[in-house]
């Protein structure tokens, strides 16, 4: 969508991805999502005195896992203390990785071949959950709060992207793809719903080739919906303030669902100094060439790779960024294509059988690999039409079935004839003059009701294309 | 860091840390925080190019866990003994500003 009066959108996004390992990031506690509140709790992550933190191993495993998916270089990091005060963490600081991150400048390519540069992809750990409590159940208001350490101190990687993302479509393109990479790892389960991965965004307006305007940091988008939608708004907030003549604020804005507005969250009384200083009980992480280089090799192929595979499957034929293509590596039904093409089946054809009827990973799986490519190389060589093909890929999946020859013949498919097809259609016309009328005077339309005619009078044994381009022969068209 | 350490200073930390000082306090620190500033100062006039940067005191970099789940501490021993629970969970005072 293009912004009013030729303003340019100007986005970055910082994604939140709690990790999935079994542990919490710097104690032993189970990192388990809608555990019973408090039980998952001890000494560290409640920073009773005198604890001390150790680094869990397997985060920074993923968190190298990432980096390199990013195509990041992984460095030498240490951790610092961000010191706040506010309930949801016991020690009031957080323990971040502030200036030497261990993950930096990388970036992400969409579907379209669109490259978002990361900046850095840094470790920290989470906060606890408080629930505010009161009259109106919002912050603002509320008598007290009550709050959960379970999520204390899970491990986090924080994605910082480069402010070049362009358009809201383009901001939803790049968390998609985001959370598909980071469950490629294995570093995440993707889990937007439960708060596995957290979106703020920041967003700015500018004229093009201006430098960039002021920026809002935009909170509480627990869905790519909301993350379109909040940045849209935004832009035209800050577009209709610049109009105005008003300068922007730079602060931090809550998105709200319901009302579809943002709205200023912090109150004013002091800039945040979070006075970042190195935290004293943590030792460097320093990975070894060795190890950074068995975690890259060690990485499954990710989307894009996946989508150029199928690309390169169909002949080029399709895009790695079309529709069919990014929704077979979304559901995880690229083996299926190419394991047929493997076995003879032809690329394309596969592509949009596997898009189009097949469409889930759980259809899929009911799918004989051997089989389907079978069907495939009937399709292609006119033992079938494409509706009877159709027909007998369903039947396979429903019954887990291999032999698409078996089915076909006893449904009694074989494509008809040209000959037959011919008589076919003359019977047809002479059945129904006027339609035929309609057709010849250019209503095309009439097409339809002649192909449904034919399907019937054959029992769905008559090829489609096939009958409309006889008509289309016997209308003159 | 070649400006003096003023008194509004002093306040304004105290105030991050949510330390409330009385005016000798404020007065003591402003002269202490100056001494270790000017300190620092001094290091920080040394020539240190061509020495590699101390990131921890302890020549150990890589201290790792694994990852494996150990129990905890038990929920009503340590909400007994917080100033205040509900619910099994910490309830604390009202809160202005950031939620998270
Ligand atoms: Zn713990």
């Amino acid at each position: 969508m293009a912004l009013k009066n030729g303003w340019e959108l100007v986005v970055g996004l910082e994604v939140h991805c709690e990790l999935a390992t079994n542990t919490k990031i710097f104690c032993s506690c189970a990192n388990q999502f809608g555990d019973e509140p408090n039980t998952n709790i001890c000494p560290v992550c409640l920073g009773l005195p005198g604890s001390l933190p150790v680094l869990n191993h397997m985060a920074v495993e993923f968190a190298m896992r990432i980096g390199s998916a990013l195509h990041c270089r992984v460095e030498p990091s240490i951790f610092h203390r961000k010191n706040y005060f506010y309930p949801d963490m016991p020690k009031d600081y957080q323990v971040s990785q502030n200036d030497e991150p261990i993950n930096v400048d990388g970036y992400l390519e969409l579907p379209d071949g669109f490259r978002v540069g990361i900046e850095r992809a840094h470790m920290e750990e989470d906060t606890g959950k408080t629930q505010h409590m009161g009259s109106s159940g919002r912050i603002h208001g509320a008598n007290y709060s009550l709050v959960d350490y379970n999520r204390a101190g899970v491990p986090l990687v924080e994605i910082v992207s480069r402010p070049d993302i362009r358009t809201a479509e383009q901001a939803k393109a790049y968390v998609a793809e985001l959370r598909s990479i980071l469950v490629a790892t294995g570093a995440s389960n993707g889990k937007m719903e439960e708060g596995s991965l957290r979106v703020d965004a920041n967003v700015s307006v500018r004229q093009p080739g201006h430098e960039y305007g002021t920026r809002c940091e935009i909170k509480n988008l627990n869905s790519l919906r909301s993350l379109t939608r909040a940045i849209e708004y935004e832009a035209n907030r800050q577009i209709d303030l610049r109009e105005a003549g008003e300068r922007i604020v730079q602060e931090t804005r809550h998105w709200n669902e319901e009302d579809g507005r943002t709205s200023s969250m912090r109150s004013k009384e002091e800039a945040m100094d979070y006075r970042y200083f190195p935290e004293p009980d943590l030792v460097p992480i320093a990975p070894s060439a060795e190890w950074v280089a068995a975690v890259r090799d060690a990485l499954p192929l990710m989307p894009a790779d996946r989508r150029r595979l199928l690309s390169e499957a169909t002949g080029g034929e399709l895009a790695p960024g079309s529709d069919p293509i990014v929704t077979i590596v979304d559901q995880g039904l690229d083996a299926l294509v190419l394991g047929a093409v493997a076995h003879g089946g032809d690329g394309r054809r596969a592509v949009n059988r596997v898009a189009n009827e097949v469409v889930t990973a759980e259809q899929g799986a009911r799918l004989n690999i051997a089989g389907f490519a079978a069907l495939l190389v009937m399709e292609a060589q006119a033992k079938l039409t494409s509706t009877q093909a159709k027909a007998v890929l369903v039947e396979m999946m429903e019954t887990q079935a291999s032999d698409p020859a078996a089915i076909a013949t006893a449904r009694g498919f074989q494509a008809m004839d040209s000959g037959v097809a011919e008589t076919l259609v003359d019977e047809l016309i002479a059945a129904h003059p006027a339609e035929f009328e309609r057709l010849r005077a250019g209503d095309t339309k009439v097409a339809g009701f002649f192909v449904g005619a034919a399907m019937k009078a054959s029992g769905g044994k008559a090829d489609g294309k096939l009958v409309t381009g006889l008509l289309r022969q016997r209308a003159g068209l | 860091m070649s400006e003096r350490l003023t008194r509004a200073d002093v306040v304004h930390v105290a105030r991050l840390a949510r330390l409330t000082l009385g005016d000798a306090e404020v007065q003591s620190f402003t002269l202490e925080l100056a001494d270790i500033l000017a300190h620092a100062h001094d290091v920080a006039s040394l020539d240190t190019a061509g020495v590699v940067p101390t990131a921890h005191p302890l020549p150990l970099v890589n201290v790792l866990r694994a990852d494996v789940i150990r129990p905890g501490v038990d929920r009503t021993e340590v909400l007994a003994m917080a100033p205040w629970a509900e619910d099994d969970r910490f309830r604390v005072p009202k809160i202005l500003g950031e939620t998270t």
